[in-house]
């Protein structure tokens, strides 16, 4: 039998403010553990919250991206249940008047392009990391407080890879607004997946399950595949699907039951008495509306106008803002911005793809790449100094133009040095000489290859060129 | 001449400025009627009697230097619900074991700023969950007029020691009467704020919709001048009002004559005790000679007050109560194999019976499909009480009340019943409900010599309206003279 998939999504996205969302206290990440904690983030009797005025603003300017309607008036609820991660044992978010409401998030799945609707967008606070060593718990509450939006999309989406594309093209619109730096490594952007299979030509929904807390884009991925299969082998062998809460355990690759709906938590939801509603007035919104930031496909068509680029090398490009970022402040008075799309979408990407970083993470800075192409366009250094002095600089940062001395790679030009080169070569390969005057152009290039040879890599190839054919007599 | 101990704030600031008296003197004084008396009373859960004179010391230290203070060198009780930093805050609750104060509460930092020092931790119910405080985990507190009666509550140690001249005055707590109920039962002045006006940084959460910061004081006039210090905007408590805040002390001279004031026709019904009603009737007999006029009014949903009130204090209770787990502090049992068992055991040692009856309560009206049937519906009744106390209050500049059906009551005699309990409520939790102001000023005494108090309540930051009426009172009768013992 066929089946039809339905896959819905709850992400998780830590805001970059500077405070937490209830208090003063730093949100910096890797700091020691409950070092960034005070009587508010902690719990403690008499301590009231205060919202983060600009962790709201972060919040509407996403809704404002993804068109959302935005709520003139939202409020905060206490969601109450008892964990260790939880400093007052409830957790201060909204619950039926959230700050945005609808929206769509465009996503491109093998070719084809489609909508994610959204239901909403609501802003929460994060919980405390807790720690398990030997037989002991620890509890960091550095984590606490933080401001978290959940982002809740319609049951839109039909397979683990819709699921992916859809991250990603949020991903990308969270980045570009300045939202968050959806750092998954630092748990930024987390995400509870719920899905459900039914037989192709029923109607109603089957039923689903929740799979909890995952915090990479491959786990979403894998645990949907798994999960989905799951349900479909049930439902072939003739079992009910239960309702409940999964865990995925990305080392075996598998789901597992975590509680099922029996032992489901009554919230008990509230309006929260400490805080007071949140009212947006129309020029507010506006305002914040007058704030938004360029989007991915407005800067894809600015690359392209600007910098006169190939419609592919602009969505190359303008995919990650920071890629973006580095192509437009290293083209910035660059003679021919191509070349720097053409160093930037081969050489680095390709080493950032071998080894796994971020563009953000990498040592090279765009004003040493612009350098770098100066020196080749000034002729200094030819295409394969440039190549090792890439690869240096991309480790290692530093200065291109001292590179090349340190190295020893500046080029060699001068005709007197090359000319004895050549004449080495030739004197040394006498075979290929006799094959080229015999008509094989490919012995040309072997000739030249053992001058570059004989250089150390460090001769002008055109000059080496124009002595070569001289000297044979061409 | 009267004792150190015996003076009121503004007394004793008189002195101090004077020179009669220096801070440690007054301090000494204070620490010994304490050591005198609260073996009897029991009003303090604890008094850091060297902290106390290090207190004083600096203050006067201050005062060589030259600085001011509007309290410089006075020194306040307070319950055992306000953090100070140092101190401990275990609202009379087991599970506060050990907890002491990282910070100031607003309210406190503003005294502090003011000179003001913080001796002793005033007795209370569990959480400010009574109105004896009989259900402190610690002690009960006996009433200074007749040691076999109660304080009334929940701030009845602060009333406690401010009647019995163990302090000059003392900052409680009122959710629903705790700071009116003990200062009529204990013969003090107590004022609770409209909702909004005193910050609630710092001061441990009940409910939290509900609860003000009120001073328990010798007369009208003190209780304006720590209300003067405290009251203002406060960007640690979004529910912090950011209104001007008046001169309180500069509306007490203005007196009563041309005022109209209402009695709710509700609030004078069968089943008072009928000596408490006399006193109260002729209290406003006594104001209406003053110049007051006063009228009739209504407020038709009080008898919906009490079920309103226990509703939503015990809601947001069972929340707010939530934080004490053992995790972070205070009171944790050893040897629990897994989280679940550390809360329960925890919470099942740490909270008293009453304070579990309301949680439990709470807890009950939040839970999916109760949750309309009484959460809401009691917001909604809360709304109509607001709209009667409004439209009440536009016809009058304040209304005058009883604080109680009865004046202090033995020892036990309601703590078998609930519900009786309860209705010690009923002439004061309207208030909190509606957000406005209140207060409670001695207009008399029982045939047994139990004090009673009248109560003015005022429009939403109508504080000068009620403080005026109340010193007016106060100047023209001689009750706040008499202390207990002098019978």
């Amino acid at each position: 039998m066929n089946y039809l998939t339905t896959i819905g999504l709850e992400v998780h996205v830590q805001l970059q403010t500077r405070t937490k969302m209830f208090c003063a206290c730093r949100t910096d990440f890797g700091a020691a553990p409950n070092t960034q904690v005070c009587p508010v983030c902690l719990g403690y009797p008499g301590a009231l919250p205060v919202i983060n005025q600009e962790a709201i603003r972060l919040t509407v300017m996403t809704g404002l991206m993804v068109g959302s309607r935005i709520n003139p008036r939202s409020k905060f609820d206490r969601k109450n249940y008892f964990y260790p991660d939880m400093p007052k044992n409830y957790q201060i978010t909204q619950f039926d008047q959230p700050l945005c409401l609808g929206g769509a998030v465009g996503i491109e799945c093998r070719g084809q392009a489609r909508t994610v609707r959204l239901t909403r967008i609501h802003l929460e606070e994060d919980v405390a990391k807790n720690m398990h060593v030997r037989d002991q718990s620890r509890v960091d509450f550095n984590r606490a407080g933080h401001p978290l939006m959940e982002i809740v999309t319609e049951p839109d989406m039909h397979s683990p890879e819709e699921a992916f594309a859809f991250l990603l093209a949020l991903k990308q619109i969270l980045v570009y607004g300045l939202i968050s730096p959806c750092n998954l490594e630092e748990g930024n952007l987390r995400c509870d997946v719920n899905c459900s299979v039914r037989p192709e030509g029923q109607a109603t929904l089957g039923t689903k399950t929740e799979i909890k807390n995952m915090n990479t884009f491959k786990g979403v991925y894998q645990a949907l595949a798994y999960e989905l299969q799951r349900q479909v082998t049930a439902l072939n062998a003739g079992e009910v699907i239960v309702q409940e809460t999964r865990r995925f355990d990305s080392e075996r690759c598998v789901t597992e039951t975590m509680r099922t709906k029996e032992d489901a938590h009554d919230y008990r939801y509230f309006p929260d008495p400490d805080l007071m509603p949140v009212v947006l007035s129309d020029e507010q919104i506006k305002a914040w509306e007058g704030m938004l930031p360029e989007l991915p496909h407005q800067r894809c068509d600015r690359l392209e106008r600007e910098y006169a680029l190939p419609p592919y090398d602009a969505k190359v490009l303008s995919a990650d803002k920071y890629v973006a970022d580095f192509f437009e402040e290293a083209a910035r008075g660059a003679a021919n911005p191509k070349t720097v799309s053409n160093w930037i979408m081969t050489e680095m990407m390709h080493l950032m793809t071998t080894k796994e970083l971020e563009i953000r993470q990498v040592k090279i800075t765009p004003q040493a790449l612009a350098g770098l192409i100066k020196l080749v366009e000034s002729q200094a250094i030819n295409g394969a100094g440039a190549k090792a002095i890439f690869a240096i600089l991309f480790e290692q940062g530093g200065d291109p133009a001292q590179l090349v001395g340190q190295l020893g790679l500046a080029q060699v030009s001068d005709t007197g040095t090359l000319e004895a080169l050549v004449r080495q070569a030739i004197d040394d390969n006498p075979k290929s000489v006799a094959d080229y005057k015999g008509g094989k152009e490919a012995s040309f290039k072997f000739l030249m290859g053992q001058v570059m040879r004989l250089s150390k890599g460090k001769a002008n190839p055109q000059v080496v060129q124009g002595l070569l054919k001289k000297q044979l007599g061409v | 001449m009267p004792a150190w101990n015996e003076l009121t704030v503004h007394e004793a600031k008189a002195r101090l400025d004077r020179g009669d008296v220096s801070s440690r003197e007054l301090v000494e004084t204070l620490l010994a009627a304490i050591r005198a008396r609260d073996s009897q009373i029991q009003g303090y859960l604890e008094v850091d009697e060297a902290d106390a004179l290090s207190q004083a010391e600096a203050a006067d230290a201050r005062r060589k230097e030259g600085r001011q203070g509007k309290l410089l060198g006075v020194p306040i009780a307070v319950k055992d619900l306000l953090n100070v930093q140092g101190q401990p805050c275990r609202c009379a609750s087991r599970i506060l074991e050990g907890y002491r104060s990282p910070y100031d509460a607003t309210a406190i930092a503003r005294l502090r700023a003011e000179g003001a020092l913080f001796v002793g931790r005033a007795n209370m119910d569990e959480f400010a969950m009574g109105s004896t405080t009989e259900n402190s985990a610690f002690k009960i507190t006996h009433n200074p007029w007749d040691l076999a009666r109660v304080p009334g509550g929940s701030s009845g140690g602060a009333a406690a020691v401010v009647a019995a001249d163990e302090s000059l005055a003392a900052l409680g707590s009122d959710t629903g009467g705790s700071v009116r109920l003990p200062a009529s039962f204990c013969g003090c002045v107590g004022l609770k704020p409209t909702y909004g006006r005193v910050s609630r940084y710092g001061l441990t959460a009940f409910a939290s919709s509900l609860d003000q910061i009120g001073p328990l004081t010798k007369d009208i006039r003190d209780a304006a001048l720590l209300l003067q210090a405290m009251a203002g905007h406060d960007e640690m408590d979004s529910t912090s009002i950011p209104s001007p805040v008046p001169d309180y002390a500069a509306a007490l001279r203005k007196g009563m004559a041309g005022m109209k004031l209402g009695l709710p026709k509700e609030y004078f019904v069968a089943g008072m005790d009928r000596e408490v009603e006399q006193i109260v009737q002729q209290a406003i007999h006594h104001c209406e000679q003053l110049g007051a006029t006063i009228v009739d009014v209504s407020l038709p949903m009080t008898p919906y007050a009490v079920a309103t009130y226990y509703i939503i204090a015990c809601a947001e209770a069972s929340a707010n109560l939530a934080r004490f787990d053992g995790v972070r502090y205070g009171f944790r049992v050893k040897d629990a194999k897994d989280p679940i068992a550390m809360y329960m055991r925890t919470r099942a040692a740490g909270f008293g019976t009453e304070v579990k009856r309301r949680i439990i309560l709470g807890t009950y009206v939040l839970s999916s499909g109760y949750y309309d049937a009484y959460y809401i519906r009691a917001q909604k009744v809360r709304a109509l009480i607001r709209a009667d106390f409004e439209q009440a209050l536009q016809t009058c500049d304040a209304l005058l009340t009883p604080v109680a059906p009865t004046a202090a009551f033995l020892l036990g005699a309601k703590t078998a019943d609930p519900l009786q309990m309860y209705l010690n409520d009923i002439f004061t939790a309207s208030v909190n409900l509606a957000g406005t102001c209140a207060l409670s000023v001695p207009c008399g005494f029982t045939s047994d010599g139990l004090p009673v108090g009248l109560q003015v309540v005022g429009p939403a930051f109508g504080e000068e309206t009620i403080l005026r009426v109340g010193y007016a009172y106060e100047q023209t009768t001689d009750w706040r003279r008499r202390k207990p013992g002098d019978r």
